[in-house]
This record gives C-alpha cells, structure tokens and sequence, in this order.
C-alpha cells in the first residue's frame, strides 16, 4: 500500500512555476518558524497520490501560498484574536460579517485557525459562482481548499467533519459603501438550514477593522452588470488596496438550533436573526474595547 | 426456449468490444451493430444490423433476451445533429419498445457523466439527481440527453423491468478512441489559461465490469460511475509527460472553431467547457448498489491512454469484481 503513496517527481510542477512555490514555501516557514511548521504537519487531508484531495485541495500547494497572508496576517494587519478557543472541535460554521471589497477578513479568519485554533485546520469557505469564471482564481482557489457555495458542496464537508465559513451577506456585505460600516447587511439563510440539517454548531465571528480597510463611496450597480461582475465599487485608489487597519478577530460561544431544515423562511427568520444579533454584540464590543482603527 | 442471452447493441465498437470479451464467458451474448466485429469470441453471435431496422425485433421476437445492453450511442462532432438525433435517440427508442414488447426483464443503458454538463456553478459531486444541462451550453449533445432522459421515463414506465441507467465519467483505455482519450494522446494538448479543473477518468475494462454488475437481478436506477478518483487536469498531463500549450480561453473558442471547420482539431469549441469547470459526480450509489471498485488505480487508469498498461481481462475471475478489483490493483 505504502508504494501507492510515494510521491513521484513528475508529479512536482518544474520550471519558473516550480521554483516559485519553493521560494513561497521556504518564505512562509521563515516567518512561522518551525511552531507552523508542527502545524501544518498535523493538518490531515484525504490526499491521493498526486497530492490533493477529492475538492482538490493541495496541502503542499496551500504551505506555498499562505506565505503572503501570513505576511499580512502578522505585520500588515496585526491580527488579533478573541475567544478563539471557544471553536468546538469537528464539523462547525463559521459566520461572520463580509467586508473591505476584497475577500481578506476570509483569509484572515482562515489563517487565524490554522496558526491558532486547536487543532489548526483547513477552513473551506464557500465561495461565489463567480470565482470558477475567473482564470488563475478558480485553480488558485480550489487549490487552497475554498470550494464553491452550494448546499451540496456544503453538507458534504459538513459530513466530512470540516469547517465552513459562510458570509451570509455575500457581495452585498464584501462590496458595502463605507457610510454603511459595521452595519450588517440582509443575511441570507442558507446556511441556517444547512446547519439544521447536519445538526451542525454555528460560531459567530466579527471581524473588526477590515470594514475599515477600504473606504469605497460609489458602487456602480450598472457598470458591474455589463461586466458581469458582483459589484463595482470605487474606492480612492480606484483598485481596492486595504490600507494597514488593524484586525481583531471575535469569536463566539457556539450556537446550537434544534428544527427542521424543511421550515418555512418565517420558522428559520427569528433564528438567523439570532445569529445576526450574535454577531452584532460582538462588533459593538470589539469597536469598544479597540483604541484606533489602526490599532 | 430458455431466456439467456443478453442482447447488446454497439458490441463492434471499442467499448463494446472490451465488453464482449468481458460477458461472453459468463452469459450468451447477442451482439447487434451496423459494423464488423473482426476477431470476435467463437460463441459470440452478432448481426450486422443497424438498430433503426425492423430486422432487429426478429432477434426480441424468439424470445431468448433476458437482458439488454444498450451502447449504440455515438457521439462525433463531425456528424450533424440530425444524424445523431436520428441514430442516438430514435435508434433508442426503437431498441427500448422492443425489449418492453417482448417482455425484457432487464435494460441497461450506457449514458454519461457529460449529460450533467461542465459549469461553473456546479457541486464538487454531482449527484443522480443533479439536473441534466449539458445540452445548455452544448447543443450538439442534445441528443445524448435526450436518450438518457427517455431511459429514465421507460424506468418509471414499466416498473416491472429492472431499468439501469450507467453514467460514467471520462472513458479512457487502451482501445477507445473517445473526445478524452484522443485529446490526451495529443503530445502538445491545449488548456485553457488559468484554468485547472479536477477531473475523473474511468477505464474502459472497468465501465464493461459495471456493466457486468448492471446485469445482477434487482439492481435498477441511475448510476454515476467514476473511476478511482480525481485530480487536476494539469496532473493527468504531467503524468503522461504532456507539453501543455495554454490558450487564452476568450481566444480559444473562436480559433478552435475555425480550426474545426476547417478540419484542423478534431473537436469544437464546446468541448473546452471540459477543460475550464468541474464535471465530477459522487459515484457512491454504484458502490454501495452495485459494489463496484474499479480495478485500475489512477496511475494505470490514466497512463492506459499510452496502451502501455497490460489489460487484466483475463485475470479477474467473474461475478467477483468488486473483490479483484482491489486484489488487482495491489
């Protein structure tokens, strides 16, 4: 059996590209140091022979790829975590606010259970319809574990023990103007019947500071849709680089909801609504206990 | 007259072919398809017929069919759709109200996993009951759909006659000469830039193994097949030591087309769809139903396109195919 598993170089990418990921490899351990290195050791994926598993996560291709969140993780952004702790082991949601017009509190949030959750693990976010459109995106994605947002996809991790990340408000919270900081936007509910179903614990999380991160004031709803993007908003520097807001990370106790997943929208409203208000008081105390924005 | 026979249509084509070999030793095989079966088994009886033809309810009408395997399903770019309409669909249910007229326990029908269609919105494992949009953005294939969609009405038609429907992923193997198989024999194969979608291939042997266990009594309803697995369009390439060309896929479709028209590529622009988004399904139903393993490991499965792989035919006993298949591969 053993043989099966020996990795061939063949099945290495060579070239420019090869040498590439080897230099990302050795720049994400340079900056976590052989505490990341332990962990990263201890992530377990179902992996074939050719090195990825059945979603097409490459746990080699992900150590290579992180280098840069990490960067910004602990020097850009400074992250900082709260009550991370309270993560239940096994399959879980997270649910958090969605903000900053590019998807970085989604990277920090998975960086921050992979460098400080016991045990580091993996976090599948799911991800828009939209991105398996996009070339480079799509393989990059699906590479590192993020997998698109269907019900499907979702109940299948779920029943695999792992952990999703959910932005119930999508591009309407990723793509907020700034007068609407902080201020969540509609929640789908999705995720609530999926979590009923799978009698899956949801832990809320606010990420506070990314909201900040990039000030847009305009969202060209009309020039987004000839594009055929999600949104168009135009921040200062016309492309939407974060500024180096601090983050700090809320997690919350884990919720647990009992009901059938077959409800109707009214049955399952106050139940997202908790989640939400959940949320809430965790943005409202980490804007209290935080000094600036940028720190 | 005791019935017996399986009956199989398309048995002369590379799939069919594999097949024979794999059933006759077991089953009396009545084979039916249009073209020559050169080099076929002794015991093996085929009639040169095309499947649209009356002659072909003479061979229901003695009464010896138990069960029908039905495989005279062609897919080439290069006919029109009127001809694969005419072949494919017409032909299927010409084929089906013979077995439900003379009283045909048993119908499998080979349809495939590309009736689901590639797309971007699409769940990792597609399951049974996934929508069938592969004609959506690939109307040459409407037919294909069409079949396996009459299969599924004649199932709940006649819920006396174990209807099987097989969808199996990507055939590839040593002998088939299909879309996948030939654009991975390519030396300098396109991809589309950017883009790596994870794959399933399944071999040709092990697809005439899951028909093989179609054929068990009680076995009925739709099944994905896959094979031993997925992974990245780019590995498949690296391990048959391809030199990828990747092409622009805004660029790729028109050139593509033009290059088809003028018989340059050996397939439409369409087909990129494959190379792009994910078309995977869940193959559990066929383990846990038909218990089904395939034989091959993926290494073999995807180096067999080379023929460099030995054929295990002869090796796995039958009626234990499910216990070989892991025997096989160790």
């Amino acid at each position: 059996m053993s043989t099966a598993l020996v990795r061939y170089d063949r099945d290495r990418p060579r070239g420019l590209f090869g040498r590439l990921r080897g230099a990302m490899e050795k720049w994400t351990l340079s900056q976590g140091g052989p505490e990341l290195e332990a962990r990263l050791a201890r992530l377990v994926a179902p992996q074939n022979e050719y090195g990825v598993d059945p979603f097409g996560l490459e746990l080699d291709f992900t150590k290579a790829a992180i280098a840069p969140v990490l960067w910004l993780y602990r020097t850009y952004f400074r992250v900082e975590t709260h009550g991370i702790d309270q993560v239940p082991t096994g399959r879980v949601m997270l649910i958090s606010n969605h903000s900053g017009q590019l998807p970085l509190d989604g990277a920090m949030i998975a960086m921050s259970l992979l460098l400080e959750a016991e045990p580091p693990r993996v976090v599948r976010a799911m991800v828009e319809k939209w991105a398996p459109t996009l070339p480079f995106v799509a393989p990059f994605f699906a590479r590192i574990g993020q997998v698109v947002g269907t019900p499907e996809n979702c109940r299948r991790l779920l029943a695999a023990g792992e952990t999703i990340m959910v932005f119930p408000e999508g591009t309407r919270g990723l793509n907020k103007t700034y007068d609407k900081r902080y201020r969540l936007q509609e929640f789908g509910n999705g995720f609530l019947r999926i979590a009923l179903e799978t009698r899956t614990p949801i832990v809320p999380v606010a990420v506070v500071g990314a909201e900040e991160q990039a000030p847009a004031f305009f969202e060209f709803k009309s020039v987004a849709r000839a594009l055929g993007f999600p949104a168009l908003p135009i921040t200062p520097t016309l492309v939407p680089l974060p500024l180096p807001v601090k983050y700090h990370l809320w997690f919350g106790a884990p919720m647990r909801f009992s009901g059938s997943p077959d409800d109707d929208d009214a049955e399952l409203e106050p139940k997202v609504s908790d989640v939400k208000r959940a949320i809430e008081r965790l943005i409202e105390r980490g804007l209290a206990s935080r000094g600036s924005i940028f720190r | 007259m005791s019935r017996d026979a399986v009956l199989v249509t398309g048995i002369s084509g590379n799939l069919g072919r594999v097949l024979a070999r794999v059933l006759h030793k077991t089953d009396r095989v009545i084979g039916v398809d249009r073209r020559p079966f050169p080099g076929a088994p002794k015991d093996l009886e085929v009639h040169n017929l095309d499947i649209r033809k009356r002659k072909v309810e003479d061979l229901f009408r003695r009464g010896d069919v138990q069960a029908m395997i039905h495989m005279a399903i062609v897919h080439d770019p290069r006919l029109s759709q009127s001809e694969h309409h005419s072949f494919n669909v017409l032909g299927t249910k010409a084929v089906l109200s013979f077995a439900a007229k003379y009283g045909v326990r048993k119908v499998v029908v080979l349809s495939s996993a590309t009736v689901y269609g590639p797309q971007p919105g699409n769940d990792n494992f597609l399951t049974e009951e996934s929508p069938l949009l592969g004609s959506e953005r690939f109307p040459g294939i409407r037919d294909l759909v069409e079949v396996d969609m009459y299969a599924q009405q004649y199932m709940w038609k006649y819920p006396e006659v174990d209807t099987v429907i097989l969808r199996p992923a990507h055939i590839v193997g040593p002998t088939v000469r299909n879309a996948p198989s030939t654009y991975l024999r390519l030396p300098r194969p396109w991809t589309l830039a950017g883009f790596d979608p994870m794959v399933q291939l399944i071999h040709e042997e092990d697809v005439a193994h899951v028909l093989a266990l179609a054929l068990r009594p009680g076995v009925r309803g739709v099944f994905n097949v896959c094979g031993p697995g997925e992974l990245p369009l780019s590995a498949v390439l690296r391990e048959l030591g391809r030199t990828p060309i990747p092409v622009p896929h805004l660029i790729a479709r028109p050139l593509l087309d033009k290059l088809f028209q003028y018989r340059l590529a050996g397939f439409p622009s369409a087909e990129l769809d494959h190379l792009q988004f994910l078309c995977t399904v869940d193959g559990t139903r066929a383990e846990r139903e038909l218990a089904f393993r395939p034989a091959y490991t993926l290494r073999e499965t995807i180096r067999s396109v080379l023929g460099e792989v030995p054929p295990r035919i002869q090796l796995v006993p039958q009626g234990s195919h499910g216990a070989a298949g892991s025997q096989g591969a160790a």
